[in-house]
């Protein structure tokens, strides 16, 4: 019989040469016996350790009451081996494999578009910004699969404050990092990187819209977005972008990277909502993560079971149009 | 070929066959399937419906190119049945596990999403292939409407392999191995027809 798992004969992406490296011969030449060696012990590095990904630092967090109340999280296992992370690949456990070679320090996010002034913030002073809150959340990803993740981080709100953003400002656009030495599937995977997603201001604006930091109590594992991403609990997952170095203010809506690969199954605004089906398969129901196959099924609740809290920015909204 | 080899290789098929779904079954039972157990079986039971489908239409052009193993004839119809073993399984996932057996559910999928539609045709085209799978169909049908009949079993698997790629997220290439496969089979026949004459 010839089952086996998937792509379990391909390379390894992290045994691809990555294209940046053979496109540039001439200058990896040139950077002699040192660059060599200090490649070849990145490699074994990489080698040595497949799941190389949990940073393992513990944070001081306080408790919030924006935390969702009675809901027992996935596991951190789980949490941390099915990702979609494209910018490692591919399949769902490639990001625990690979995201080893994403380096989360130093690090900053630069504030620019329609901003009083340009800025920029490192890590290690975001993270102070604000006490970090516990944040227990639902996540539903658009490929109707759900999970329960303790989030650690504080409302993007703040973040924003400290931006000073101009009035004509409609739109915050996130971009993702986009190195290539880093994330080794960015040559391979076709999307139209850097990752793009963004929210109207007034969803950026909302308490539950959480700019991250940890889970489970430490801080974030590599595949997970490390070292800041953001957090939208009602919306699909692919909205809460990860590993975020800019930040843009803009007056339009921005274009964002599903909904310009496949505008009729990602929409911008991508509220979670049973009611309105992806092209593929219906929304009406998830699959829980970590449950046994018997148990997986349940039903999906509008904005993601947040509805109290948000469904009042879009009242007068035609949520089939505006999916 | 002796008859005891081919009794020992047709009891090795039997258990190359029935073995992954007894480890499904015991893994599912364990919660051990992955993250998303629902996932892994779809995956398992689709990939294998496909990959025994194409196993089983490579016999024929095997035995031209290769005269000396004219005797794995005698494997096709095992295998053609096994591969609507997994498609049966591959439903059933769907049915339970998907459609929570809702009828409602069914109708929705079918007539919305395209990838359901091409997946049940592919199944369904495989129905009349196991019915007739018996020596006395073919005897009732004659050779010449029952070869004619099974050529189904080349659109089940164009079908099938529609199927996948309409089911797959945009950009991704996973069913592209076995879709060169089948497209060499495809040509394969006209070819080895060409060659001979």
């Amino acid at each position: 019989m010839l089952i086996r798992k998937s792509g379990s004969t391909s390379i390894p992406s992290s045994e691809i040469t990555p294209r940046s490296v053979y496109m540039d011969r001439r200058s990896f030449m040139a950077a002699g016996a040192a660059g060599v060696a200090a490649l070849a012990a990145g490699r074994f590095a990489q080698v040595l350790r497949p799941e190389s990904v949990h940073a393992d630092t513990k944070l001081t967090t306080v408790s919030s009451p924006f935390s969702t109340q009675g809901l027992t999280p996935t596991s951190f296992y789980d949490i941390t081996h099915y990702n979609n992370f494209y910018e490692f690949g591919t399949d769902k456990d490639d990001p625990a494999r690979y995201a080893g070679s994403l380096r989360t320090r130093p690090w900053s996010i630069s504030v620019e578009g329609l901003v009083k002034a340009k800025k920029k913030f490192d890590i290690d002073t975001l993270m102070k910004l604000q006490p970090l809150e516990d944040r227990v959340y639902r996540f539903r990803c658009v490929e109707a699969w759900s999970m329960v993740i303790p989030w650690i981080g504080y409302s993007l709100s703040e973040f924003i404050k400290q931006c000073d953003p101009l009035p004509s400002a409609k739109y915050v656009q996130f971009l993702s990092l986009d190195d290539p030495s880093q994330e080794p599937a960015l040559n391979r995977v076709q999307l139209d990187w850097p990752y793009s997603e963004g929210l109207r201001m007034d969803e950026a604006m909302h308490p539950l819209t959480l700019l991250t930091f940890g889970l489970y109590g430490q801080v974030l594992p590599n595949q997970d977005g490390a070292p800041v991403r953001v957090v939208v609990p009602w919306k699909y997952g692919f909205k809460s972008a990860k590993s975020i170095v800019k930040v843009r203010f803009v007056q339009k809506q921005p274009s964002t990277t599903w909904n310009e690969m496949a505008p009729n199954e990602y929409g911008f605004y991508s509220n979670v909502n049973p009611n309105v089906d992806h092209p593929r398969w219906s929304q009406k129901v998830e699959r829980v993560i970590g449950a046994p196959i018997w148990k997986q099924r349940q039903p999906t609740l509008m904005f993601n079971g947040y509805a109290d809290q948000v469904a009042s920015m879009y009242t007068g909204m035609d949520l089939r149009k505006y999916y | 070929m002796s008859k005891r080899v081919v009794i020992t290789l047709k009891v090795l098929v039997h258990i190359a066959c029935l073995a992954p779904v007894a480890w499904l079954v015991m893994r599912g039972f364990q919660n051990n399937l992955g993250p998303d157990p629902t996932h892994t079986v779809t995956f398992f039971t689709g990939r294998g419906t496909l990959r025994l489908l194409v196993i089983t239409l490579a016999i024929s052009p095997v035995r031209k190119v290769i005269p000396k193993l004219a005797w794995i004839i005698r494997f096709r119809r095992m295998l053609g049945l096994y591969a609507f073993f997994y498609g049966c399984l591959h439903l059933m996932t769907y049915v339970w596990l998907y459609a929570g057996f809702s009828w409602a559910a069914m109708v929705d999928d079918i007539s919305q999403r395209r990838f359901i539609t091409a997946g049940l045709a592919a199944w369904a085209m495989m129905v009349p292939l196991a019915l007739t799978s018996t020596s006395w169909s073919i005897r009732k049908l004659g050779g010449k409407n029952w070869i004619r009949l099974h050529w189904l079993a080349y659109l089940a698997a164009i079908a099938g392999v529609v199927h996948y790629w309409w089911g797959v997220k945009q950009g991704d290439r996973t069913p592209m191995e076995i879709t060169v496969v089948l497209g060499v089979l495809l040509a394969a026949r006209p070819i080895l027809n060409w060659v001979r004459d």
